[in-house]
């Protein structure tokens, strides 16, 4: 089916570093996918991979049901919008978003009307005229996208396209860029370190980490429920603990960490008594201002103040928590000042750790 | 600001003077020169005649400068056509770190004479130099190598490289290869990203290149001496002659300005491909 994506155990490596490792993915047709992770993770390879700019040491890539291994990246229908975007500085706007049809030599009277369309989609009608140097980051931003949108591709390759774009305008571009893809409804491949960008616009979300994919799911699913250490660390579960399991009973499993910090959690059936396991706990998770589930008292030990809201640095016994309160609720807490916490057993998070030794 | 106008005006003079003492005043000299009479033992007589300079442009003369044009025309689509492949490998194939050493290889002939350079083809190209023998070695006939046309051009394009590959090495080492990348992603295949992404990004090496060629290629008198054995004549051999042999410095200097003259034409007539590619 057209706009259908699949990686199949693709792997790349440079040397002795394995850049993408067995990583297989499916995408369907018009789904906007975000490939989420640190630098040198392999999202940028796994991208160039898609696009034809790497080969593939192994595995297969299919797209539109096409298996594009013998295509070189001219012949590929899919289209990539550059990190520094790449537009090219001797020809005006309009010559860089015509550059595509005049290769696949769409005739002269239909490439001016298809170009004028691109451009009003991405907001930049009457601006053909323009030279590259002149246009602001945003602009250049919305003409790489419009070359790339002009012809149409099965699946539209992104590379960090906002890295270099201020936060506010950023902003106002994923939410844009969203839109356009649900107006459109073609293939999105994303590539982004930036996990907010990923949960506000991504339907799915692969995160990667030492190239490959650790998890795969929807913006919620991944932010209520990280599988591993990794995912958990990398979407904010500030609260990460390697602990020992000393007892499962009624759907609870009680852990203790190697501190002698010792909690309930709700038993999602992954627990085994007297085995070790990381546990995490996200910040706003843990209240100041009830008493239920899991309590403790502790002492503030530092405060940093995030604008809508403060991260308490609580320390309990010899842990120092992360706990994240809103400003509206956060009413005169300073440094020193004993403090009650408490959290639900369903907020502690089990995690698997692939890579670590747990 | 007073103060940066001084400092500028300061910074300039060194340089102006050296203009001013060496090129503009000599400059003016060859005017006069041009401008008046030889005698009868070579000195000159000054006056205020174009005689000169209509005898600059009789057939005979323009037919010589017509030849020179061509020879400089081939030198540089020549010195273009090998140094483009030479600067793209320096520029962007050869590992970095040997980067400058290639660099220095390139420019190494200079530390020799250009004319000791010429004196060295002549002993490779000459009935019985280092080629003919090999040739007759391997036992072929030998070639007729030197003293011809083609020995002129091979020496002007063996002079002239250096400065084809020194500027296209630095407009294609700026090059950003995501722009290749841009190009194949938008369809284009190899021949076509260079044709219109490689060509129009590097113009401005290539028009500099191209100057740099071109322009001491059209007065050139050393190659066509040794190399062509003075059996052509081109233009930098004949003002040469007329100050060294003719004893004719009047005529010899109108023929500089004349030529001159051509090389200052041909630059505005280039002048709009010469600006775009400097606003790149």
């Amino acid at each position: 089916m057209k706009g259908e994506l699949r990686i199949r155990n693709v792997s790349r490596s440079y040397g002795d570093v394995d850049a993408v490792r067995d990583v297989s993915l499916d995408v369907p047709a018009g789904e906007f996918v975000t490939l989420l992770g640190p630098s040198g993770c392999g999202k940028t390879t796994l991208l160039r991979l898609v696009a034809g700019f790497e080969r593939a040491d192994s595995g297969s890539i299919s797209i539109s049901g096409r298996d594009v291994a013998g295509l070189p990246a001219h012949k590929r229908p899919v289209n990539t919008v550059f990190q520094h975007y790449a537009l090219f500085p001797h020809r005006t706007v309009f010559g860089n978003v015509a550059f595509g049809l005049e290769m696949d030599a769409t005739p002269k009277a239909e490439v001016r009307g298809k170009v004028e369309r691109a451009l009003e989609l991405v907001r930049l009608a009457g601006l053909g005229g323009r030279r590259i140097h002149e246009l602001s980051g945003g602009q250049k931003q919305r003409v790489a996208l419009a070359r790339a949108l002009v012809l149409e591709p099965d699946v539209l390759l992104l590379d960090e396209p906002m890295a270099a774009l201020d936060p506010k305008l950023r902003k106002e571009m994923q939410v844009e860029l969203k839109n356009l893809q649900e107006r459109l409804r073609i293939t999105f491949l994303f590539v982004t370190h930036d996990q907010d960008e990923a949960l506000v616009m991504a339907d799915r979300i692969a995160v990667m980490n030492h190239g490959r994919v650790e998890q795969v799911g929807g913006p919620e699913e991944l932010y209520e429920r990280p599988r591993t250490r990794f995912v958990a660390d990398f979407l904010g579960v500030a609260n990460l603990f390697r602990a020992t399991v000393t007892a499962v009973r009624d759907g609870v499993a009680h852990v203790r960490t190697e501190s002698g910090f010792a909690f309930d959690a709700a038993s999602d059936g992954g627990y085994r008594e007297g085995s070790p396991a990381w546990v995490g706990l996200r910040p706003e998770r843990i209240s100041l201002t009830e008493r239920s589930g899991n309590v403790f008292e502790g002492t503030i030990d530092d405060e940093v103040f995030l604008g809508d809201w403060t991260d308490w640095r609580v320390r309990v016994g010899s842990e120092v928590l992360s706990v994240g309160e809103g400003n509206v609720l956060a009413r005169g807490r300073k440094r020193g000042d004993a403090v009650t916490l408490s959290f639900p057993p369903d907020a502690v998070l089990r995690l698997d750790d692939p890579g670590g030794e747990a | 600001m007073r103060e940066d106008r001084r400092q500028g005006v300061s910074l300039l003079l060194p340089g102006l003077a050296l203009l001013v003492l060496l090129f503009y005043l000599p400059q003016l000299l060859m005017l006069v020169v041009s401008l008046g009479r030889r005698t009868a033992y070579g000195g000159v007589e000054r006056s205020l005649s174009i005689a000169n300079y209509l005898r600059a442009v009789e057939p005979l003369y323009l037919a010589i400068l017509g030849r020179s044009l061509v020879l400089a025309a081939v030198t540089t689509v020549l010195c273009l056509l090998v140094a483009y492949p030479v600067a793209w490998w320096i520029a962007r194939r050869a590992p970095a770190r040997w980067r400058n050493a290639l660099l220095a290889l390139v420019i190494l002939p200079f530390w020799t004479s250009f004319l000791v350079r010429m004196y060295a083809w002549i002993v490779l190209l000459r009935s019985e130099g280092v080629v003919n023998l090999a040739l007759g070695a391997a036992g072929l006939p030998p070639a007729d190598l030197l003293y011809n046309d083609f020995a002129v051009l091979l020496g002007q394009l063996y002079g002239e490289l250096p400065f084809m590959i020194i500027p296209l090495y630095v407009s294609l080492e700026k090059l950003d290869p995501s722009l290749l990348e841009a190009a194949a992603d938008l369809g284009a295949d190899a021949r076509r990203t260079f044709t219109r992404v490689v060509v129009p990004q590097t113009m401005p090496g290539i028009v500099a290149g191209c100057v740099l060629v071109f322009i001491p290629s059209l007065g050139a008198y050393l190659a066509p001496d040794l190399l062509g054995g003075g059996k052509t004549a081109y233009i930098g051999n004949l003002i040469q002659s007329q100050f060294a042999v003719a004893r004719d410095m009047p005529f010899g200097a109108a023929l500089s300005f004349v030529l001159s003259l051509v090389v200052v034409l041909l630059l505005l007539a280039f002048r709009r491909p010469l600006r775009s590619a400097q606003a790149l």
